[in-house]
Protein backbone atom coordinates (compact mmCIF):
# COMPACT_ATOMS: atom_id res chain seq x y z
CA UNK A 1 0.00 0.00 0.00
CA UNK A 2 2.99 2.38 0.96
CA UNK A 3 4.59 1.81 -2.19
CA UNK A 4 1.46 2.62 -4.35
CA UNK A 5 0.66 5.72 -2.64
CA UNK A 6 4.31 6.83 -3.19
CA UNK A 7 4.02 5.54 -6.20
CA UNK A 8 1.03 7.50 -7.49
CA UNK A 9 2.83 10.77 -5.76
CA UNK A 10 5.38 10.14 -8.47
CA UNK A 11 3.05 10.14 -10.81
CA UNK A 12 0.96 13.71 -9.60
CA UNK A 13 4.64 15.32 -9.57
CA UNK A 14 5.45 14.54 -12.74
CA UNK A 15 2.10 15.84 -14.39
CA UNK A 16 2.23 18.69 -12.71
CA UNK A 17 5.64 18.96 -14.12
CA UNK A 18 4.59 18.46 -17.64
CA UNK A 19 2.28 20.74 -17.16
CA UNK A 20 3.99 23.57 -15.94
CA UNK A 21 6.23 22.88 -18.71
CA UNK A 22 3.46 22.92 -21.04
CA UNK A 23 2.56 26.38 -19.71
CA UNK A 24 5.66 28.21 -19.89
CA UNK A 25 5.94 27.13 -23.51
CA UNK A 26 2.67 28.64 -24.35
CA UNK A 27 3.04 31.57 -22.45
CA UNK A 28 4.74 33.60 -24.81
CA UNK A 29 2.28 32.87 -27.33
CA UNK A 30 -0.39 33.58 -24.97
CA UNK A 31 1.18 36.83 -24.28
CA UNK A 32 1.56 37.54 -28.27
CA UNK A 33 -1.75 37.18 -28.64
CA UNK A 34 -3.31 38.97 -25.47
CA UNK A 35 -1.14 42.02 -26.09
CA UNK A 36 -2.37 41.79 -29.73
CA UNK A 37 -5.91 42.75 -28.64
CA UNK A 38 -5.10 45.73 -25.81
CA UNK A 39 -4.84 49.50 -26.46
CA UNK A 40 -1.45 50.90 -25.45
CA UNK A 41 -3.43 52.74 -22.27
CA UNK A 42 -4.42 49.02 -21.06
CA UNK A 43 -0.45 47.94 -22.23
CA UNK A 44 1.22 50.33 -19.89
CA UNK A 45 -1.51 49.96 -17.35
CA UNK A 46 -1.54 46.12 -16.93
CA UNK A 47 0.60 43.82 -17.14
CA UNK A 48 1.93 40.53 -19.29
CA UNK A 49 -0.34 38.32 -18.27
CA UNK A 50 -3.50 40.12 -18.01
CA UNK A 51 -6.48 39.09 -20.59
CA UNK A 52 -7.31 42.25 -22.63
CA UNK A 53 -10.07 44.16 -20.58
CA UNK A 54 -11.79 45.85 -23.87
CA UNK A 55 -10.58 43.63 -26.76
CA UNK A 56 -9.64 46.20 -29.52
CA UNK A 57 -8.84 45.02 -32.93
CA UNK A 58 -6.85 48.54 -33.80
CA UNK A 59 -3.70 46.88 -33.80
CA UNK A 60 -3.84 43.66 -36.15
CA UNK A 61 -5.63 46.66 -38.24
CA UNK A 62 -2.65 48.60 -37.79
CA UNK A 63 -0.51 45.92 -38.40
CA UNK A 64 -2.35 44.16 -41.67
CA UNK A 65 -3.01 48.02 -43.49
CA UNK A 66 -0.83 51.13 -42.28
CA UNK A 67 1.81 50.14 -39.72
CA UNK A 68 5.60 51.73 -40.61
CA UNK A 69 7.98 49.11 -42.00
CA UNK A 70 10.82 51.63 -42.87
CA UNK A 71 9.88 54.41 -44.73
CA UNK A 72 6.51 53.32 -46.51
CA UNK A 73 3.59 52.55 -43.96
CA UNK A 74 1.47 50.00 -45.90
CA UNK A 75 1.00 47.31 -42.80
CA UNK A 76 2.35 43.86 -43.52
CA UNK A 77 -0.31 43.41 -46.12
CA UNK A 78 2.20 43.56 -49.29
CA UNK A 79 4.96 41.46 -47.49
CA UNK A 80 2.65 38.71 -47.05
CA UNK A 81 1.73 38.70 -50.67
CA UNK A 82 5.73 39.00 -51.53
CA UNK A 83 5.68 35.95 -49.36
CA UNK A 84 3.46 34.26 -51.15
CA UNK A 85 4.87 34.69 -54.55
CA UNK A 86 8.22 33.58 -53.19
CA UNK A 87 7.30 30.76 -51.15
CA UNK A 88 4.73 28.92 -53.55
CA UNK A 89 6.97 29.09 -56.87
CA UNK A 90 9.91 28.28 -54.99
CA UNK A 91 8.12 25.04 -52.33
CA UNK A 92 6.78 23.32 -55.91
CA UNK A 93 9.97 23.60 -58.02
CA UNK A 94 12.80 22.67 -55.52
CA UNK A 95 9.91 19.70 -54.12
CA UNK A 96 9.44 18.26 -57.86
CA UNK A 97 13.40 18.34 -59.05
CA UNK A 98 14.13 16.93 -55.19
CA UNK A 99 11.81 14.17 -56.82
CA UNK A 100 13.07 13.30 -59.54
CA UNK A 101 16.65 13.35 -58.21
CA UNK A 102 15.44 11.45 -55.56
CA UNK A 103 14.24 8.78 -57.85
CA UNK A 104 17.76 9.03 -60.01
CA UNK A 105 20.13 8.56 -56.90
CA UNK A 106 17.77 5.71 -55.20
CA UNK A 107 16.99 3.87 -58.37
CA UNK A 108 19.27 4.57 -61.37
CA UNK A 109 22.68 5.29 -60.04
CA UNK A 110 25.35 5.38 -62.06
CA UNK A 111 29.36 5.52 -61.63
CA UNK A 112 30.06 8.67 -59.58
CA UNK A 113 25.91 9.50 -58.62
CA UNK A 114 26.91 8.23 -55.15
CA UNK A 115 29.76 10.67 -54.92
CA UNK A 116 27.40 13.39 -55.95
CA UNK A 117 24.92 12.65 -53.31
CA UNK A 118 27.50 12.66 -50.70
CA UNK A 119 28.76 16.21 -51.59
CA UNK A 120 24.86 17.09 -52.07
CA UNK A 121 24.25 15.84 -48.64
CA UNK A 122 27.43 17.98 -47.06
CA UNK A 123 25.11 21.24 -48.75
CA UNK A 124 22.49 20.62 -46.08
CA UNK A 125 25.39 21.76 -43.55
CA UNK A 126 27.06 24.62 -44.93
CA UNK A 127 26.62 27.84 -43.27
CA UNK A 128 24.96 29.91 -45.58
CA UNK A 129 27.45 32.80 -45.00
CA UNK A 130 30.47 31.50 -47.20
CA UNK A 131 27.91 31.56 -50.56
CA UNK A 132 26.05 35.15 -49.66
CA UNK A 133 28.59 37.37 -51.38
CA UNK A 134 29.06 35.69 -54.28
CA UNK A 135 25.63 34.56 -54.53
CA UNK A 136 24.67 38.79 -54.51
CA UNK A 137 27.48 39.13 -57.69
CA UNK A 138 25.39 35.96 -59.64
CA UNK A 139 21.73 37.60 -59.30
CA UNK A 140 23.09 40.87 -60.63
CA UNK A 141 24.71 39.44 -63.18
CA UNK A 142 21.38 38.10 -64.01
CA UNK A 143 19.71 40.87 -63.43
CA UNK A 144 17.96 39.10 -60.71
CA UNK A 145 18.95 41.53 -57.72
CA UNK A 146 16.20 42.81 -55.62
CA UNK A 147 13.81 40.64 -57.24
CA UNK A 148 11.11 38.32 -56.46
CA UNK A 149 12.54 35.52 -58.86
CA UNK A 150 15.78 35.69 -57.65
CA UNK A 151 14.63 34.73 -54.46
CA UNK A 152 13.01 31.90 -55.37
CA UNK A 153 15.89 30.65 -57.57
CA UNK A 154 18.52 31.13 -54.26
CA UNK A 155 15.47 29.24 -52.18
CA UNK A 156 15.31 26.32 -54.96
CA UNK A 157 19.23 25.91 -55.13
CA UNK A 158 19.59 25.91 -51.80
CA UNK A 159 16.53 23.68 -50.75
CA UNK A 160 17.59 21.10 -53.15
CA UNK A 161 19.84 19.22 -50.65
CA UNK A 162 17.59 18.69 -48.80
CA UNK A 163 14.23 17.53 -50.91
CA UNK A 164 16.64 15.33 -52.78
CA UNK A 165 17.78 13.80 -49.62
CA UNK A 166 13.87 13.27 -48.66
CA UNK A 167 12.84 11.48 -51.74
CA UNK A 168 15.98 9.34 -52.23
CA UNK A 169 15.69 8.11 -48.43
CA UNK A 170 11.92 7.18 -48.96
CA UNK A 171 12.77 6.12 -52.68
CA UNK A 172 15.17 3.68 -51.70
CA UNK A 173 12.97 1.60 -49.93
CA UNK A 174 11.06 0.54 -53.24
CA UNK A 175 11.71 -2.44 -53.67
CA UNK A 176 14.29 -2.62 -57.28
CA UNK A 177 12.41 -5.85 -58.87
CA UNK A 178 9.62 -3.98 -59.68
CA UNK A 179 11.57 -0.98 -61.87
CA UNK A 180 13.55 -4.03 -63.06
CA UNK A 181 9.69 -5.97 -64.24
CA UNK A 182 8.47 -2.29 -65.45
CA UNK A 183 11.61 -2.09 -67.79
CA UNK A 184 11.00 -6.00 -69.57
CA UNK A 185 7.80 -4.81 -69.92
CA UNK A 186 9.09 -1.85 -72.14
CA UNK A 187 8.36 0.59 -69.24
CA UNK A 188 10.88 3.92 -69.98
CA UNK A 189 12.45 6.33 -66.98
CA UNK A 190 9.43 8.49 -66.48
CA UNK A 191 6.72 5.82 -67.50
CA UNK A 192 8.25 3.68 -64.33
CA UNK A 193 8.42 7.23 -62.02
CA UNK A 194 4.75 7.99 -62.93
CA UNK A 195 2.93 4.57 -62.68
CA UNK A 196 5.06 3.00 -59.83
CA UNK A 197 6.81 5.63 -57.92
CA UNK A 198 4.64 8.96 -58.03
CA UNK A 199 1.11 6.69 -57.18
CA UNK A 200 3.19 6.09 -53.40
CA UNK A 201 4.77 9.15 -52.76
CA UNK A 202 2.17 10.99 -50.90
CA UNK A 203 3.51 11.02 -47.43
CA UNK A 204 6.82 11.86 -48.66
CA UNK A 205 5.20 15.06 -50.65
CA UNK A 206 3.19 16.12 -48.18
CA UNK A 207 6.60 15.51 -45.85
CA UNK A 208 8.60 17.99 -48.00
CA UNK A 209 6.62 20.61 -48.90
CA UNK A 210 5.71 21.33 -45.39
CA UNK A 211 9.57 21.55 -44.50
CA UNK A 212 10.15 23.62 -47.61
CA UNK A 213 6.93 25.52 -46.93
CA UNK A 214 7.89 26.02 -43.07
CA UNK A 215 11.75 27.37 -43.72
CA UNK A 216 11.24 29.43 -46.56
CA UNK A 217 8.34 31.32 -44.83
CA UNK A 218 10.61 31.27 -42.03
CA UNK A 219 13.81 32.61 -43.67
CA UNK A 220 15.13 36.19 -42.68
CA UNK A 221 19.22 35.82 -43.99
CA UNK A 222 18.35 35.05 -47.89
CA UNK A 223 15.21 37.95 -47.31
CA UNK A 224 17.37 40.44 -46.10
CA UNK A 225 20.45 40.13 -48.35
CA UNK A 226 18.26 39.41 -51.62
CA UNK A 227 15.24 41.48 -51.22
CA UNK A 228 14.75 44.89 -52.46
CA UNK A 229 12.47 48.01 -51.05
CA UNK A 230 9.35 46.40 -53.08
CA UNK A 231 10.29 42.70 -52.53
CA UNK A 232 11.01 42.01 -48.92
CA UNK A 233 9.50 38.69 -47.90
CA UNK A 234 7.12 39.26 -44.24
CA UNK A 235 10.25 38.14 -41.86
CA UNK A 236 12.28 40.95 -42.97
CA UNK A 237 8.87 43.47 -43.19
CA UNK A 238 8.38 42.16 -39.43
CA UNK A 239 11.76 43.10 -38.48
CA UNK A 240 11.74 46.59 -39.98
CA UNK A 241 8.25 46.92 -38.72
CA UNK A 242 9.28 46.43 -34.94
CA UNK A 243 12.92 48.40 -35.01
CA UNK A 244 11.31 51.72 -36.98
CA UNK A 245 10.71 53.68 -34.12
CA UNK A 246 8.13 56.74 -35.26
CA UNK A 247 6.78 58.35 -32.27
CA UNK A 248 5.86 55.98 -29.55
CA UNK A 249 6.45 52.08 -29.54
CA UNK A 250 3.28 50.46 -29.91
CA UNK A 251 3.75 46.52 -28.43
CA UNK A 252 0.32 45.66 -29.47
CA UNK A 253 0.49 46.79 -33.19
CA UNK A 254 4.02 44.35 -32.81
CA UNK A 255 2.30 41.54 -31.50
CA UNK A 256 -0.35 41.51 -33.74
CA UNK A 257 2.27 41.98 -36.90
CA UNK A 258 4.31 38.89 -35.52
CA UNK A 259 1.13 36.52 -35.16
CA UNK A 260 0.33 37.67 -38.45
CA UNK A 261 3.96 36.43 -39.70
CA UNK A 262 3.82 33.47 -37.79
CA UNK A 263 -0.11 32.14 -38.59
CA UNK A 264 0.69 30.29 -41.97
CA UNK A 265 3.39 27.84 -40.58
CA UNK A 266 1.59 27.83 -36.94
CA UNK A 267 -1.77 26.82 -38.79
CA UNK A 268 0.37 24.09 -41.25
CA UNK A 269 1.67 22.93 -37.77
CA UNK A 270 -1.36 22.60 -36.19
CA UNK A 271 -2.92 20.77 -38.63
CA UNK A 272 -0.09 18.64 -40.20
CA UNK A 273 2.17 18.26 -37.04
CA UNK A 274 2.50 14.60 -37.80
CA UNK A 275 4.01 15.43 -41.05
CA UNK A 276 5.85 18.51 -39.68
CA UNK A 277 7.50 16.15 -37.20
CA UNK A 278 8.82 13.63 -39.56
CA UNK A 279 10.45 15.96 -41.68
CA UNK A 280 12.12 17.62 -38.67
CA UNK A 281 13.22 14.55 -37.94
CA UNK A 282 14.57 13.56 -41.49
CA UNK A 283 15.77 16.90 -42.08
CA UNK A 284 17.65 16.32 -38.38
CA UNK A 285 20.96 17.27 -39.75
CA UNK A 286 20.42 20.66 -40.21
CA UNK A 287 18.10 21.71 -37.37
CA UNK B 1 22.06 -2.74 -56.94
CA UNK B 2 21.29 -0.13 -59.79
CA UNK B 3 19.07 -0.77 -62.60
CA UNK B 4 20.74 1.06 -65.21
CA UNK B 5 23.47 -1.75 -66.12
CA UNK B 6 21.03 -3.91 -67.52
CA UNK B 7 21.01 -1.37 -70.70
CA UNK B 8 24.14 -0.91 -72.29
CA UNK B 9 23.47 1.08 -75.93
CA UNK B 10 23.99 4.82 -75.45
CA UNK B 11 20.36 6.24 -76.08
CA UNK B 12 17.99 8.63 -74.83
CA UNK B 13 16.16 6.78 -72.25
CA UNK B 14 19.83 5.77 -70.96
CA UNK B 15 21.28 9.36 -70.47
CA UNK B 16 17.99 10.38 -68.81
CA UNK B 17 18.93 10.37 -65.65
CA UNK B 18 22.08 11.88 -66.05
CA UNK B 19 20.09 14.50 -68.22
CA UNK B 20 17.76 14.92 -65.04
CA UNK B 21 20.99 15.16 -61.97
CA UNK B 22 22.56 17.66 -64.59
CA UNK B 23 20.72 21.05 -63.55
CA UNK B 24 21.08 20.34 -59.68
CA UNK B 25 24.85 19.22 -60.27
CA UNK B 26 25.72 22.83 -62.11
CA UNK B 27 23.46 24.23 -59.80
CA UNK B 28 25.75 22.31 -56.60
CA UNK B 29 28.86 22.47 -58.16
CA UNK B 30 28.64 26.65 -58.76
CA UNK B 31 26.32 28.05 -55.89
CA UNK B 32 27.57 25.69 -53.13
CA UNK B 33 31.13 24.66 -53.87
CA UNK B 34 32.44 27.26 -56.76
CA UNK B 35 30.95 29.78 -54.39
CA UNK B 36 32.82 28.47 -50.90
CA UNK B 37 36.21 28.86 -53.22
CA UNK B 38 35.05 32.29 -54.60
CA UNK B 39 34.61 34.06 -50.90
CA UNK B 40 38.10 31.66 -49.92
CA UNK B 41 39.45 33.80 -52.70
CA UNK B 42 37.96 36.47 -51.82
CA UNK B 43 38.77 36.42 -48.00
CA UNK B 44 42.65 36.98 -49.06
CA UNK B 45 42.17 40.08 -51.31
CA UNK B 46 41.48 43.67 -50.43
CA UNK B 47 38.22 43.71 -51.74
CA UNK B 48 35.87 46.24 -50.31
CA UNK B 49 32.82 47.79 -52.37
CA UNK B 50 33.59 45.13 -54.92
CA UNK B 51 36.05 42.39 -55.08
CA UNK B 52 39.03 43.02 -56.18
CA UNK B 53 41.17 40.58 -57.24
CA UNK B 54 44.94 42.01 -55.53
CA UNK B 55 45.87 39.46 -53.21
CA UNK B 56 47.41 40.19 -49.44
CA UNK B 57 47.87 36.89 -47.74
CA UNK B 58 46.35 36.71 -44.78
CA UNK B 59 45.93 40.12 -43.99
CA UNK B 60 41.85 39.62 -43.55
CA UNK B 61 42.14 37.33 -41.23
CA UNK B 62 44.86 39.52 -38.90
CA UNK B 63 42.49 42.40 -39.56
CA UNK B 64 39.60 40.16 -38.06
CA UNK B 65 40.84 38.64 -35.01
CA UNK B 66 42.11 41.99 -34.22
CA UNK B 67 38.71 43.09 -34.64
CA UNK B 68 37.61 43.67 -31.20
CA UNK B 69 33.63 43.25 -32.65
CA UNK B 70 34.87 40.26 -34.01
CA UNK B 71 36.47 39.07 -30.64
CA UNK B 72 33.10 39.74 -28.83
CA UNK B 73 31.09 37.95 -31.58
CA UNK B 74 33.32 34.78 -31.00
CA UNK B 75 33.07 35.26 -26.78
CA UNK B 76 29.32 35.32 -26.92
CA UNK B 77 29.09 32.46 -29.54
CA UNK B 78 30.84 30.78 -26.81
CA UNK B 79 28.86 31.80 -24.05
CA UNK B 80 25.43 31.49 -26.35
CA UNK B 81 26.75 28.05 -27.84
CA UNK B 82 27.74 26.32 -24.42
CA UNK B 83 24.69 27.64 -22.70
CA UNK B 84 22.07 26.89 -25.41
CA UNK B 85 23.08 23.44 -25.85
CA UNK B 86 23.49 22.33 -22.65
CA UNK B 87 20.20 23.63 -21.41
CA UNK B 88 18.63 22.53 -24.50
CA UNK B 89 20.15 18.94 -23.51
CA UNK B 90 18.30 19.06 -19.80
CA UNK B 91 15.18 19.75 -20.51
CA UNK B 92 14.51 18.18 -23.75
CA UNK B 93 15.72 15.05 -21.84
CA UNK B 94 13.81 15.48 -18.71
CA UNK B 95 10.82 16.30 -20.79
CA UNK B 96 11.09 12.80 -23.01
CA UNK B 97 11.52 10.75 -19.58
CA UNK B 98 9.02 12.22 -18.41
CA UNK B 99 6.42 12.29 -21.24
CA UNK B 100 7.88 8.56 -21.74
CA UNK B 101 6.44 7.00 -18.31
CA UNK B 102 2.80 6.38 -20.32
CA UNK B 103 1.42 10.17 -19.90
CA UNK B 104 -2.06 10.80 -20.58
CA UNK B 105 -2.54 13.45 -23.20
CA UNK B 106 1.04 12.86 -24.15
CA UNK B 107 0.13 13.93 -27.79
CA UNK B 108 -1.17 17.03 -27.07
CA UNK B 109 1.71 17.94 -24.56
CA UNK B 110 4.55 16.82 -27.24
CA UNK B 111 2.66 19.37 -29.44
CA UNK B 112 2.26 21.92 -26.91
CA UNK B 113 6.54 21.46 -26.43
CA UNK B 114 7.04 21.48 -30.25
CA UNK B 115 5.77 24.22 -31.46
CA UNK B 116 8.16 27.09 -30.93
CA UNK B 117 9.77 25.07 -33.98
CA UNK B 118 7.29 25.72 -36.21
CA UNK B 119 7.75 30.04 -35.68
CA UNK B 120 10.32 31.63 -37.49
CA UNK B 121 13.08 33.32 -35.48
CA UNK B 122 12.27 36.34 -36.22
CA UNK B 123 8.81 36.21 -34.24
CA UNK B 124 10.73 34.39 -31.49
CA UNK B 125 12.58 37.11 -30.95
CA UNK B 126 9.95 40.16 -31.65
CA UNK B 127 8.29 38.24 -28.56
CA UNK B 128 10.56 37.56 -26.09
CA UNK B 129 12.00 41.48 -26.76
CA UNK B 130 8.34 42.34 -25.60
CA UNK B 131 8.18 39.96 -23.11
CA UNK B 132 11.75 41.12 -21.85
CA UNK B 133 11.46 44.53 -21.95
CA UNK B 134 12.66 46.34 -19.14
CA UNK B 135 9.64 48.48 -17.96
CA UNK B 136 6.85 47.10 -18.74
CA UNK B 137 7.57 43.04 -19.29
CA UNK B 138 8.27 40.53 -16.86
CA UNK B 139 9.89 43.13 -14.69
CA UNK B 140 6.44 44.85 -13.98
CA UNK B 141 4.65 41.36 -13.64
CA UNK B 142 6.50 40.66 -11.16
CA UNK B 143 6.33 43.90 -9.69
CA UNK B 144 2.36 43.62 -9.79
CA UNK B 145 2.86 40.13 -8.66
CA UNK B 146 4.79 41.68 -4.83
CA UNK B 147 7.88 41.77 -5.49
CA UNK B 148 8.23 45.45 -5.69
CA UNK B 149 12.06 45.60 -6.27
CA UNK B 150 12.61 43.50 -9.00
CA UNK B 151 14.91 44.17 -11.78
CA UNK B 152 14.75 42.59 -14.74
CA UNK B 153 16.76 44.72 -17.45
CA UNK B 154 19.33 42.25 -19.34
CA UNK B 155 18.05 43.64 -22.82
CA UNK B 156 19.63 46.80 -22.10
CA UNK B 157 22.75 45.75 -20.38
CA UNK B 158 25.49 45.22 -22.14
CA UNK B 159 26.68 42.06 -20.02
CA UNK B 160 23.52 40.52 -19.75
CA UNK B 161 22.19 40.87 -23.78
CA UNK B 162 23.26 37.79 -25.04
CA UNK B 163 21.53 35.50 -22.37
CA UNK B 164 18.39 36.75 -23.24
CA UNK B 165 19.29 35.45 -26.76
CA UNK B 166 20.34 32.07 -24.78
CA UNK B 167 16.58 32.40 -23.20
CA UNK B 168 14.79 32.60 -26.57
CA UNK B 169 16.60 29.97 -28.25
CA UNK B 170 16.18 27.43 -25.84
CA UNK B 171 12.70 28.24 -25.66
CA UNK B 172 11.83 27.65 -29.32
CA UNK B 173 14.44 24.41 -29.71
CA UNK B 174 14.16 22.70 -26.64
CA UNK B 175 11.42 21.01 -27.93
CA UNK B 176 13.29 19.65 -30.59
CA UNK B 177 15.74 17.79 -28.93
CA UNK B 178 12.61 16.76 -26.53
CA UNK B 179 11.24 14.82 -29.75
CA UNK B 180 14.62 13.36 -30.62
CA UNK B 181 14.86 11.90 -26.99
CA UNK B 182 11.88 10.38 -26.84
CA UNK B 183 11.88 8.82 -30.19
CA UNK B 184 15.60 7.03 -28.82
CA UNK B 185 13.74 6.18 -25.39
CA UNK B 186 10.78 4.37 -27.87
CA UNK B 187 13.59 2.38 -28.36
CA UNK B 188 15.24 1.51 -25.35
CA UNK B 189 13.81 -2.04 -24.24
CA UNK B 190 11.03 -1.65 -21.26
CA UNK B 191 12.00 -4.31 -19.62
CA UNK B 192 15.86 -3.01 -19.61
CA UNK B 193 14.51 -0.46 -16.75
CA UNK B 194 12.35 -2.96 -15.08
CA UNK B 195 15.44 -5.39 -15.04
CA UNK B 196 17.32 -2.53 -13.17
CA UNK B 197 14.65 -2.20 -10.77
CA UNK B 198 13.61 -5.29 -9.63
CA UNK B 199 17.74 -5.52 -8.90
CA UNK B 200 17.29 -2.49 -6.59
CA UNK B 201 17.85 0.34 -8.11
CA UNK B 202 16.22 3.43 -8.03
CA UNK B 203 14.09 4.64 -11.52
CA UNK B 204 17.02 7.41 -11.20
CA UNK B 205 19.82 5.06 -11.26
CA UNK B 206 18.39 2.91 -13.88
CA UNK B 207 17.98 5.57 -15.89
CA UNK B 208 21.57 7.19 -15.00
CA UNK B 209 22.94 3.95 -15.51
CA UNK B 210 21.55 2.10 -17.74
CA UNK B 211 18.98 4.16 -20.38
CA UNK B 212 21.59 7.25 -20.89
CA UNK B 213 24.80 4.96 -22.38
CA UNK B 214 22.13 3.77 -24.61
CA UNK B 215 21.05 7.22 -25.52
CA UNK B 216 24.75 8.22 -26.42
CA UNK B 217 24.09 8.55 -30.30
CA UNK B 218 21.15 11.08 -29.54
CA UNK B 219 23.39 12.99 -27.10
CA UNK B 220 25.78 13.21 -30.20
CA UNK B 221 23.36 13.94 -32.84
CA UNK B 222 21.58 16.71 -30.69
CA UNK B 223 24.82 17.98 -29.77
CA UNK B 224 25.73 18.16 -33.35
CA UNK B 225 22.39 19.92 -34.59
CA UNK B 226 22.50 22.55 -32.06
CA UNK B 227 26.29 23.36 -32.30
CA UNK B 228 25.10 24.07 -36.30
CA UNK B 229 21.99 25.87 -35.12
CA UNK B 230 24.49 28.02 -32.56
CA UNK B 231 26.88 28.94 -35.35
CA UNK B 232 24.56 30.18 -37.95
CA UNK B 233 22.03 31.73 -35.73
CA UNK B 234 21.39 35.62 -37.05
CA UNK B 235 17.93 36.31 -36.90
CA UNK B 236 17.86 35.80 -33.84
CA UNK B 237 20.10 38.18 -32.41
CA UNK B 238 18.62 40.34 -35.67
CA UNK B 239 15.03 40.30 -34.15
CA UNK B 240 15.57 40.40 -29.66
CA UNK B 241 18.50 42.63 -29.90
CA UNK B 242 20.12 43.81 -32.88
CA UNK B 243 23.43 43.13 -31.52
CA UNK B 244 22.89 45.50 -29.23
CA UNK B 245 23.32 47.32 -26.48
CA UNK B 246 26.03 48.25 -29.42
CA UNK B 247 27.77 45.42 -30.55
CA UNK B 248 27.25 43.66 -26.98
CA UNK B 249 25.37 40.53 -28.55
CA UNK B 250 26.95 39.78 -31.70
CA UNK B 251 27.40 36.59 -33.29
CA UNK B 252 29.82 35.89 -36.12
CA UNK B 253 27.12 35.54 -38.45
CA UNK B 254 25.81 39.04 -37.45
CA UNK B 255 29.09 40.43 -37.95
CA UNK B 256 29.95 38.98 -41.00
CA UNK B 257 26.43 40.49 -42.55
CA UNK B 258 27.34 43.41 -40.66
CA UNK B 259 30.52 43.77 -42.53
CA UNK B 260 29.90 42.51 -46.00
CA UNK B 261 27.08 44.20 -46.81
CA UNK B 262 26.54 47.27 -44.56
CA UNK B 263 30.01 48.33 -44.54
CA UNK B 264 31.01 47.51 -47.78
CA UNK B 265 34.32 45.41 -46.22
CA UNK B 266 34.15 42.41 -48.22
CA UNK B 267 37.50 40.69 -47.78
CA UNK B 268 36.75 40.68 -44.11
CA UNK B 269 33.95 39.60 -44.52
CA UNK B 270 34.80 36.81 -46.49
CA UNK B 271 37.29 35.96 -43.95
CA UNK B 272 34.60 35.71 -40.96
CA UNK B 273 32.46 32.90 -43.54
CA UNK B 274 35.47 31.29 -43.56
CA UNK B 275 36.27 31.10 -40.35
CA UNK B 276 32.67 29.99 -39.30
CA UNK B 277 33.23 27.35 -41.98
CA UNK B 278 35.79 25.69 -40.42
CA UNK B 279 33.98 26.00 -37.38
CA UNK B 280 31.10 24.23 -38.80
CA UNK B 281 33.74 21.76 -40.35
CA UNK B 282 35.31 20.94 -37.30
CA UNK B 283 32.30 20.08 -35.61
CA UNK B 284 30.91 18.08 -39.08
CA UNK B 285 34.10 16.11 -40.27
CA UNK B 286 34.39 13.64 -36.98
CA UNK B 287 30.46 13.56 -36.65
CA UNK B 288 30.00 12.03 -40.22
CA UNK B 289 33.05 10.11 -40.19
CA UNK B 290 31.98 8.23 -37.04
CA UNK B 291 28.40 8.43 -38.45
CA UNK B 292 29.57 6.54 -41.55
CA UNK B 293 32.14 4.16 -39.89
CA UNK B 294 29.14 3.15 -38.35
CA UNK B 295 26.87 2.37 -40.91
CA UNK B 296 29.41 0.94 -42.40
CA UNK B 297 29.79 -1.95 -39.72
CA UNK B 298 26.17 -2.29 -38.87
CA UNK B 299 25.19 -3.17 -42.39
Amino acid sequence: MASKTQFSAGRALIYAFLLIMALLYLTPLYVMIATSFKDIEEIRSGNLLALPQDPTLYAWIKAWSSACTGSECEGLAPFFMNSVKIVVPAVLLSTIIGALNGYVLAKWRFRGSEVLFGMLLFGCFIPFQVVLLPMARLLAELGLANTVTGLVLVHVVYGLAFTTLFFRNFYVSVPTELVKAAQLDGAGFFAIFRHIFLPVSLPIFVVTIIWQFTQIWNDFLFGVVYSGPGTQPITVALNNLVNTSVGGKEYNVDMAAAVIAALPTLLVYIFAGKYFVRGLTAGAVKG
Amino acid sequence: MSVSKASKPLTLETLLPKIVLAPTTVAMLVCMYGFMLWTGALSFTKSRMLPQWEFVGWDQYARLFSNPRWDVALNNLLIFGVLFIAISLLIGLVLAIFLDQKIRGEGAIRTIYLYPMAVSFVVTGTAWKWILNPGLGLEKLMIDLGFENFEFRWLVEPDMAIYTIVIAAVWQSSGFVMAMFLAGLRGVDDSLIKAAQIDGASPFRAYWHVILPILRPVFFSAIVILSHIAIKSFDLVQALTGGGPGYSSDLPANFMYTFAFNRAQMGLGGASAMVMLMGVLAILVPYLYSELRGQRNGQ
